[in-house]
């Protein structure tokens, strides 16, 4: 196990920040901590990485334990910070070497990270000239510069513009493949489904599930929905197709609640009515509805 | 390479990088010399005046001993109604060897000053022909005559590190805690001591540049500083000086969370403490709780000592005291800073 949590609790005044938190981590695994705002995910991490003290609970960060600050855990795990954690005035390639020699990393090593990270044409740009999704970049490459086992990323794609976003998931993935075994946080939960191996859900302070993306959809046992334009198909003569549990117009589309989608859409080709036809099945979203009984607000 | 260097180099390209820090730190001092330099040159002792009319050899005596500033008057009755009014303390009319010295009684001090010097050459004319029985040979004790300069210089200098080495310390941690270069680094195997060290070192370098440009300026023809014979002196003063300011700022910075704060507590730290410690105006003739008050103060040691090895030509013994109570600041000061610091804002 790369992380073991057990009963984890910290309270800031009335608050209670962290409640009995408890998980574990497999070496390798891509792990996100997902929530709204103020849910404890940030907390939970700083933790574990041995920032904060824990008012309760146990924590093994590599079978060690990380608080008080162990120097003997420090070179393995790498923190990314929020994006304008930086030394003023130094390039890209300046701040990896910089970042890179509080572990010894040799310069060239530094600047191979640039690399990974899609910024080997930015190296003599200073930090406060690249753009959000630039130094996000920049950000978790200064974290990975001495190539630690763990790596904790917070809410790397916050903030960021949708293709800034979708540059960072590849960043993320290219990580994710040399073996590293990394936490994050996000409160996308799209973006969570796409690329962690497993997630926990957190809301005030506590885990509400905690399972792979696919087995916490399906567990909902929700229905699938198949939305066509309004006036395709009368409302009645929808709800007459065989697999269809429910039919309503919302004076936009025609949406067709259903746990059977194959013979539905069979049956619409059918009529030849698939134009513009949308299926929308449940999302982590839906979970999080389902678990705390009010829609999902990032 | 090694965190310390490492880490130093970054702090030095940050500083170089900086404009406005450069202008602060190397330009705006020098402002000052040019300001209290230049534009206050001739606010040495001012001589006594005296009006004189007419000519002789008493006259000429006078302007010959340089002892007053002698002043021509055109008519008795003129030089008479400015005595009156207290423009001058005194005038001598002197004709076919008459000599006659109308003073202001209202004007005690001045005009026995003038009496007294105008007696003496009196005397030394009436004699002269005579055998010299006693010769009184006269010397200043300072090489050059006491110009604002030499005073100047050190004062505006010792401000100046101080400034900066206030500045520098806690702008550089308060804005690594707020932008969490301080918890990145603490998420690292580095030795607090180690970053702080190197910035310390930093510090020390700029500090040695600010005083070479500052001497350098103030050497030049228009300023036209002397410099003592052991000014080199003033380079161990020098660190530890920035000792005791380093560490003062490492004490706004713990209690402080923003730049903005930070440079406000700093600026009310360093501007007082400058003017009461007589950087920018001598301590000569204040008063005696003012004295006490500036003998508290670390510049009011580094600017004594600035002064004696750079003006007064003293030697080693004169920088022992600032030195040690400097050192003294120095431990004290970290010591508190060190129990109220933060690595972070919450």
């Amino acid at each position: 196990m790369a992380i073991s949590v057990r009963g984890l609790t910290k309270r800031y005044g009335d608050l209670l920040a962290v409640d009995d938190v408890s998980f574990e981590v497999a070496e390798g695994e891509f792990f996100g901590i997902l929530g709204p705002n103020g849910a404890g995910k940030t907390t939970t991490l700083e933790l574990v990485e041995g920032l904060r003290e824990p008012d309760a609970g146990e924590i093994r960060l590599l079978g060690l334990k990380p608080w008080p600050r162990n120097s003997a855990l420090l070179p393995r795990i790498g923190v990314q910070l929020q994006a304008s954690s930086f030394f003023d005035k130094l390039t890209a390639r300046e701040q990896l070497e910089t970042f890179g020699s509080l572990y010894g990393v040799s310069k060239g090593t530094a600047a191979d990270m640039l690399e990974l990270v899609g910024l080997a044409d930015k190296a003599n740009t200073r930090e406060n000239k690249l753009s959000g999704g630039q130094r996000q970049r920049l950000s978790i490459a200064c974290a990975l510069v001495h190539d630690p086992d763990v790596a904790f990323l917070d809410e790397p794609t916050a903030a960021l513009d949708p293709q800034a976003r979708r540059n960072l998931w590849d960043v993320l993935r290219a990580i994710r493949e040399r073996g590293k075994t990394i936490v994050y946080t996000t409160h996308y939960l799209d973006e969570a489904e796409i690329l962690c191996d497993r997630v926990a859900i957190m809301d005030r302070g506590r885990i509400l599930a905690m399972d792979p993306p696919a087995t916490l959809v399906r567990g909902l046992d929700s229905a699938t929905h198949v939305l066509l334009a309004q006036g395709t198909l009368p409302v009645d003569q929808a709800r007459a197709i065989p697999g269809v549990d429910d039919a309503s117009e919302d004076g936009v589309s025609l949406s067709l609640a259903t746990h059977d989608p194959g013979p539905v859409l069979a049956a619409l080709a059918e009529r030849g009515t698939l134009d513009g036809l949308q299926v929308r099945s449940a999302t982590l979203e839906d979970v999080f509805l389902n678990l705390t009984g009010r829609e999902y607000r990032a | 390479m090694t965190v310390f260097t490492s880490l130093s180099i970054a702090a030095i390209k940050g500083f170089v990088r900086d404009r406005v820090g450069l202008f602060f730190t190397f330009f705006f001092p020098l402002m000052f010399l040019i300001i209290f330099g230049l534009l206050f040159t001739d606010n040495g002792p001012k001589q006594t005046k005296l009006g004189v009319v007419g000519d002789g050899p008493v006259i000429t005596a006078l302007r010959k001993a340089e002892a007053l500033n002698v002043t021509t008057v055109d008519s008795v009755d003129a030089a008479v109604d400015q005595v009156r009014k207290g423009d001058l303390p005194a005038v001598l009319t002197e004709r076919d060897g008459a000599v006659e010295l109308r003073f202001a009684a209202s004007d005690r001090v001045r005009a026995g000053t003038v009496q007294g010097i105008v007696g003496n050459v009196v005397n030394q004319l009436n004699l002269a022909g005579q055998p010299v029985r006693f010769h009184l040979a006269q010397q200043p004790v300072e090489d050059t005559s006491l110009k604002p300069i030499q005073f100047v210089t050190p004062g505006i200098l010792s401000w100046s590190l101080a400034s900066s080495g206030v500045f520098g310390a806690a702008l550089t941690i308060v804005s690594w805690r707020r932008k969490q270069v301080l918890r990145r680094m603490r998420l690292a195997p580095v030795n607090p001591l180690t970053v702080l060290s190197s910035r310390l070192l930093v510090s020390v370098g700029i500090g040695v540049v600010q005083a070479i440009i500052f001497i350098g300026l103030a050497l030049t023809p228009p300023f036209g500083l002397k410099l003592a014979g052991q000014w080199w002196l003033a380079a161990p003063l020098l660190v530890t000086g920035l000792l005791a300011f380093f560490a003062i700022g490492m004490l706004a910075a713990s209690f402080t969370k923003t730049e903005e704060a930070t440079a406000a507590v700093a600026n009310l730290i360093v501007l007082p403490m400058a003017f009461l410690s007589g950087t920018f105006f001598p301590l000569d003739n204040a008063p005696r709780w003012l004295e006490i008050v500036s003998k508290c103060l670390p510049l009011r040691y580094l600017n004594d000592g600035m002064t004696a090895v750079l003006s007064r030509g003293q030697g080693v013994e004169a920088i022992v005291t600032p030195m040690l109570v400097l050192l003294g600041f120095t431990v004290v000061v970290s010591a508190i800073a060190a129990k109220l610091f933060t690595w972070e804002d919450s």
